[in-house]
């Protein structure tokens, strides 16, 4: 279990004042000046040792994204976006931090635009986070007050204003692309890549998009140094995290953990454990809605990182762990998220527009059996058909999920199957 | 019920939104304003109730826009109504966190104690019903969005007395409704536990 000095959101739900001098009573904003003054290529370096893989769900290293941007600034302005549209079903960490540690994000936001040479940055907030975002904003004016933005930002030198935009309740947005051209005033749908964002962004200048927790994790690990941060958590998988615990547990939670710390602990010393104890556990949906379900043998003994999620064939995500107990309709369960993927995809191309509805109406239909044995097979198929030919991963995460429930429960949808057509029998 | 709403002839943003808009505009670089048709239609909402013809084709004059373009992001994201609805919007989420804790019984509750189906307003103008997709606050499920505001951690008797308050004209307390403090595990932090001298609270 990570240790109290270890963590890094010591105010994750608002017990303490979220304000500047609160704020600055636990730590943030405590030489920020002396941080820029090493310079670029040193916070860079740092935040490569630190090992530091993004937190929106794709797990990319953060310090080798900052590195992709143009060592020099052309004719064309760099930008930074922080990615706040977070609405991954069963993920509300970021919540957390724009509500009750605004000031993390705001300085390392600071401290990300300049390692990647931007004067202005861009936090996209989902539309619906209303009073995060006037939590947010109001710690944005107070740092500007302060000095600590602006046009000499700390007394660095770099001049850098940080602006929020609210989205409008649209899944898809939460993809980079798509955000970009949310951020420009039009529908959100997501772009060809390449050109990634690196080199053509926001109004086709160069782009960093960040996740929230990405970017307020940024602070303390340049402080404390990308070693120690480095030394948390297991090789490739380190440091600590925000997980989300939902579902079925006895107390749902958010709570930062190190990585790489096994599933039952997670959901035993923090979230009070499964609903009528570890036994009634059927399935754990470990990192939001986009990854496979894993059954309780898993469970028993997975770790919660990366890697150790990806060899069991499902993902950390953003470490959003749904917990389900024997009493779950598994099948309406993952039917439910079927319709969600087929209302929120943007309908640009094919497979996912034509793809997550079909999947949605047979998926409605294997919950109460009203289908032919033959269709498991179709539907499995017909999720191969989507996966990988998109635009972007919104149809890979209609897909996933899918795949699992027939992976880890076929007997489940036949069983479904057979006591329909008993019932016909019947009558 | 007609399709269409009854659309207004004009729209003018207030001085003071007019104001608002300006400063949204100069958030953008110049040659940019099309950044503000987002913060412009919510603006336009919020005078509103919802957003009708008349200030889509105000907001298409004010960003240079075609008034197609402010229409495809007026119907592409979910939060702008495109026709009125009531003063307090009832946005239940029903997606799986929010399901797995009982969000059949709460969106039962909501239709029930209102007298009217999923989609639509009561009679008196004051409440509409529509089900949300995650709402992102999962680990306080279930939850309801009521204009601004989260509901969270309801059960059939609080999601009636949040309702039955708002329609005598109360504010009743947003957020948990079990009285936790915000994400935290029920009955106390498992990390960071202050010592018992020096709790100190928000």
């Amino acid at each position: 279990m990570l240790r109290d000095r270890d963590r890094i959101f010591t105010n994750l739900y608002g017990f303490h004042d979220w304000r500047l001098s609160g704020a600055r009573a636990r730590g943030d904003w405590d030489g920020t000046r002396d941080l820029l003054a090493k310079g670029r290529d040193w916070v860079i370096e740092e935040m490569k040792t630190s090992g530091l893989r993004g937190r929106g769900g794709a797990g990319f290293p953060t310090g080798v994204k900052w590195s992709f941007m143009p060592k020099v600034e052309g004719s064309r302005p760099h930008y930074l976006v922080i990615n706040a549209d977070e609405g991954e079903p069963g993920t509300c960490k970021d919540r957390d931090i724009l509500r009750h540690e605004p000031h993390k994000l705001v300085e390392g936001a600071l401290i990300a635009g300049f390692a990647i040479g931007a004067r202005v940055g861009y936090v996209y907030i989902r539309g619906e986070f209303v009073r995060e975002a006037q939590n947010l904003q109001a710690a944005i004016d107070e740092a500007r007050a302060a000095g600590l933005l602006g046009s000499n930002a700390c007394g660095s030198g770099w001049p850098f204003e940080l602006y929020i935009h609210r989205g409008a309740g649209a899944y898809i947005c939460g993809e980079e692309s798509a955000l970009i051209e949310s951020l420009e005033g039009k529908k959100g749908q997501p772009r060809l890549k390449p050109p990634f964002p690196a080199g053509v962004g926001l109004y086709g200048c160069p782009t960093t998009v960040n996740n929230v927790e990405s970017i307020a994790v940024a602070p303390t690990i340049l402080r404390r140094g990308g070693a120690w941060f480095a030394a948390l958590g297991r090789q490739k998988n380190s440091g600590t995290k925000v997980f989300c615990i939902s579902g079925h547990v006895n107390t749902p939670c958010n709570v930062e953990e190190e990585m790489g710390i096994s599933l039952r602990e997670l959901i035993e010393t923090h979230a009070g454990g499964v609903r009528g104890g570890w036994d009634n556990l059927l399935a754990v949906i470990p990192g939001g809605s986009s990854v496979p379900v894993l059954t309780k043998d898993i469970c028993d003994t997975v770790l919660m990182d990366f890697d150790s999620l990806r060899d069991v064939r499902s993902g950390l995500g953003t470490a959003a762990v749904i917990v389900m107990d024997k009493s779950t309709d598994i099948v309406r369960a993952i039917s439910r998220l079927s319709r969600f993927y087929a209302h929120e995809s943007c309908g640009q191309c094919t497979p996912c527009r034509e793809g997550t509805g079909w999947l949605a109406r047979i998926m409605a239909r294997m919950v109460t059996g009203d289908a032919e044995p033959h269709e498991i097979e179709r539907l499995d198929q017909l999720t191969r058909q989507i996966e990988g030919h998109t635009i972007c991963a919104l149809g890979d995460a209609a897909a996933w999920p899918i795949q699992g429930l027939i992976r880890a429960f076929r007997p489940e949808l036949e069983r479904r199957i057979a006591e329909r057509q008993a019932r016909d029998r019947a009558a | 019920m007609s399709d269409s709403p009854a659309e207004p002839a004009a729209f003018a943003f207030t001085p003071e939104s007019a104001e608002q808009a300006r400063a949204f505009i100069a958030r953008y670089p110049a040659g940019r304003q099309q950044s503000a048709v987002m913060p412009l239609l919510d603006l336009a909402q919020r005078q509103e109730g919802w957003v009708s013809r008349a200030a889509i084709e105000m907001i298409a004059n004010m960003l240079e826009m075609a008034p197609i373009q402010v229409e495809e992001v007026a119907t592409f994201y979910t939060m702008y109504n495109r026709r009125p609805v009531g003063r307090f919007h009832v946005q239940i989420c029903t997606n799986l966190p929010c399901m797995l804790r009982g969000s059949d019984a709460v969106i039962d509750t909501v239709c029930e104690t209102l007298g009217i189906g999923v989609g639509e307003t009561t009679p008196d103008g004051l409440f509409t019903v529509s089900e949300a997709e995650c709402l992102g606050a999962c680990v306080n499920a279930p939850v309801i969005q009521i204009n601004d505001d989260y509901y969270e951690d309801l059960d059939p008797t609080s999601t009636r007395a949040v309702l039955e308050a708002l329609g005598r004209g109360e504010t009743p307390r947003t957020g948990s409704q079990t009285g936790r403090q915000t994400s935290c595990p029920a009955g106390g932090p498992t990390t960071l536990i202050p010592p018992a001298s020096a709790t100190e609270s928000a």
